[in-house]
């Protein structure tokens, strides 16, 4: 590989990381107004403008707190298992295109890092490897809400995410390929959820359950669990937990525009400078529905959860295959 | 349920390797106990094994503090009972005094006392139901039903002077009468709320989830419900039809036309949907009460139980001493004892009284209905899973303050 090639890969690579902690950071800041935008309160206004500066105050917090780890913890885990939540978290920027291209000093840039053709298995690769963060976290923590929260976390995570891998299937049937790039490329003219409108669903409702957001959120079910499986964290360790959560939401939304919602292709003629601005407004709207799910449906129980999950989304998911698969052979 | 309970059980063919339930405190310091409820659990795995509510971490001694108190110093006690719905704890426990003393407070003042009492029960099941809420997972139906107490709360300020701990009841009356502003005020509220109260069933009443966590869950059958001495909402969810204010009319209930919301299974879902009517009821209520508020005297025409007017304490000898001696040794009631019960929102709120013919109470004992209630959660959580801990804990709407007294 030549030198300027190495330079743009690790350029991208910095700029790629600053622009996920960032969207994260402020993601609170936006879940928090937001939510207090349904709730008829007005959310965090007192650091800056419009509490704009809310996500540097929190992160001066977190990282001058002390790390406190409970008597009889085991010490090692303890300190290992945020890391094991956020760095697979991270990683997964690594595959996903932000974009089509842009022509910057006379040099054609590809808006992902690297375009792999296995992307979309890398992804939920590096879901799977973040259950071990948390599990590990609640069974180190010597506290026994904690390990109650990291016991339904890897229940709930493993039995959600084969119906989210069943359910993108369907796309990948469609497009005939694992890399995101080219899955987007093939939904220039109609995007996927036209024709797998029921894996969408599926995909959301597993992606939800993946990342423990509401309804699904019950490994820190707050009033039954306290924390669940960051009880006992405190400082840079629980923001890392915090951070990784928000990097997943980020993920899930952003794979849910890659795959079914044509990604940075609209209807209309648009240059390519602009794939990333079509991208983001495609996740955004899916992060609002995610926050809008949050402020209106209770939760569910555990036994509920794992009911749901095995006998309606796995089943379904499976037919959804079944059909696709039928209706591709009977049209070609 | 059975299925899990076997899948746990001992495996008795493999040595070595067996199952064991363990015990989780739950409190007193824990996000949904409500205050500083301990609940022991033991569970396995998830499945409540056994649950032991113990109480006591909020415990004043107020029942012996009323032995040392005129009967007007305890009415801020009482306030401190069931802290979410004072107004009705101070007018239960005045009616209590009064039917010592043996008299009986005006027709307006008992018009007055029924609006508070009434705005207490929305308030008090507007918070009962948010943190129930909050509790099962519904975040918004928490502040929204923030934002409705802060209007009954302004209309307390109004009406009392105080938002929270209003100390409004006094033997034989009210503190203060209702004004033309106070009552616009209370007529615009009763305008408003009904959307709310719909806004709460938008949210809740058909929701797959709040349905799965609520229906069939917790049930009291109307035996079991009778024989654990419940009242209130958590009784009538299951069916039985006794609300104190029909079935002995006190103050000015036997003049309104109301419903009394009953249940059918008794689950956690009933006590929601009658815990929703009677707020729509109690709009009922307050409404004819304001239309038919009767004129004339809000406190009983007795020097010796009612304050004089400041300035006639300046010219009068007679009302000077009243004045000193109510103030000094407060308002003497007749040796004796009584009971008196009424339906507060969270269930039956009754004071016995022991009178020994001094300005306070030779012994005074609360019958808590939230005492009641803990006490009747075991029998509806035990052999479920720990989040219908919570679900059922909201459901029987208990307050510390009122439990451990």
């Amino acid at each position: 590989m030549s030198l300027d090639l190495w330079i743009e890969v690790i350029l991208k690579c910095v700029v790629v990381f600053f622009i996920v902690l960032t969207i994260v950071a402020y993601l609170v800041l936006v879940e928090r107004k937001v939510l207090a935008a349904m709730q008829s309160r007005v959310g965090p206004n007192r650091v800056g403008p419009q509490g704009l500066l809310q996500p540097a105050a929190d992160a001066v917090k977190l990282m001058t707190k002390e790390t406190v780890v409970p008597e009889e913890a085991d010490r090692n885990l303890f300190l290992m298992a945020p890391v094991v939540s956020l760095v697979p978290a991270l990683l997964a920027y690594s595959v996903i295109p932000l974009g089509s291209h842009i022509n910057l000093f006379g040099r054609e840039i590809q808006l992902h890092v690297t375009d792999i053709n296995v992307a979309l298995l890398f992804i939920l690769a590096m879901s799977s490897i973040g259950v071990y963060g948390i599990f590990l976290g609640g069974w180190s923590s010597n506290n026994k809400y904690a390990l109650m929260g990291g016991i339904r976390s890897s229940a709930q995570m493993i039995s959600y995410e084969l119906s989210m891998g069943m359910s993108v299937i369907g796309v990948i049937m469609l497009a005939g390929s694992f890399s995101l790039v080219d899955i987007v490329n093939a939904q220039s003219s109609i995007p996927f959820v036209v024709y797998q409108p029921v894996g969408f669903v599926l995909f959301w409702i597993a992606a939800m359950a993946e990342i423990n957001r509401t309804p699904f959120d019950l490994p820190e079910a707050e009033p039954e669990l306290v924390a669940g499986y960051h009880t006992e964290y405190s400082g840079m360790r629980f923001a890392m937990y915090f951070l990784g959560e928000y990097a997943n939401l980020v993920t899930v939304c952003t794979i849910g525009a890659l795959l079914f919602l044509g990604g940075w292709h609209v209807p209309w003629p648009a240059p390519t400078w602009m794939s990333p601005l079509w991208l983001a407004l495609k996740v955004a709207a899916l992060i609002f529905f995610a926050i809008w799910t949050r402020g209106t449906l209770p939760r569910f129980r555990f036994d509920q959860l794992m009911a749901f999950g095995w006998k309606v989304l796995l089943p379904v998911a499976l037919l959804n295959i079944f059909v696709t698969a039928l209706v591709m052979v009977l049209v070609d | 349920m059975t299925e899990v309970r076997t899948m746990l059980e001992p495996v008795p063919s493999e040595p070595g390797l067996r199952t064991k339930t363990y015990t989780l405190n739950m409190g007193p310091q824990h996000p949904s106990t409500h205050g500083v409820l301990r609940l022991l659990l033991e569970l396995d795995g998830e499945e409540i094994i056994k649950c032991i509510p113990d109480m006591g971490y909020l415990h004043r001694a107020m029942e012996k503090l009323a032995e040392n108190k005129t009967f007007h110093q305890f009415t801020p006690y009482t306030d401190r009972l069931d802290y979410l719905s004072p107004f009705h704890n101070n007018t239960t426990y005045m009616l209590t005094v009064e039917k010592l003393i043996g008299i009986e407070a005006p027709k307006r003042a008992q018009y007055i006392r029924t609006v508070g009492c009434e705005l207490a029960r929305i308030s008090s099941h507007l918070l009962g139901l948010g943190t129930w809420a909050l509790d099962v997972g519904a975040m918004t139906v928490f502040f929204l039903t923030f934002r409705e107490r802060e209007v009954i709360y302004n209309l307390f300020e109004m009406l009392t002077g105080a938002r929270m701990m209003t100390s409004f009841a006094r033997v034989g009356g009210v503190a203060a009468d209702i004004d033309s502003k106070i009552e616009t005020a209370i007529r615009n509220f009763l305008a408003y709320m009904p959307d709310k109260i719909d806004d709460y069933e938008d949210l809740l009443t058909h929701n797959r989830i709040w349905l799965g966590r609520t229906k069939g869950i917790g049930i009291f059958s109307a035996e079991q419900a009778t024989a654990l001495s419940l009242t209130g909402p958590n009784l009538r969810a299951s069916g039985v039809n006794w609300d104190l204010r029909v079935q002995t009319p006190y103050m000015a209930y036997e003049d309104f036309d109301f419903d009394v919301p009953l249940g059918e299974t008794g689950d956690i879902y009933d006590r929601y949907t009658v815990r929703i009517e009677e707020m729509r009821q109690s709009l009922r209520i307050i409404r004819q009460a304001l239309d038919g508020m009767p004129e004339g005297p809000y406190q009983i025409d007795d020097p010796k139980i009612t304050l004089p007017k400041k300035e006639d304490t300046y010219g009068s000898m007679e009302e000077l001493i009243h004045h000193f001696k109510i103030v000094c040794e407060g308002v003497a009631a007749p040796p004796g004892e009584v009971y008196f019960a009424a339906e507060n929102p969270k269930g039956e709120l009754g004071f016995y009284i022991v009178g020994d013919g001094t300005s306070h109470a030779y012994r005074l004992h609360i019958r808590s209905p939230s005492f009641i209630s803990i006490g009747a959660l075991p029998t509806i959580v035990e052999g479920r899973m720990l989040s219908d801990v919570v679900a059922a804990l909201g459901s029987v709407d208990i307050v510390l303050g009122e439990c451990d007294r």
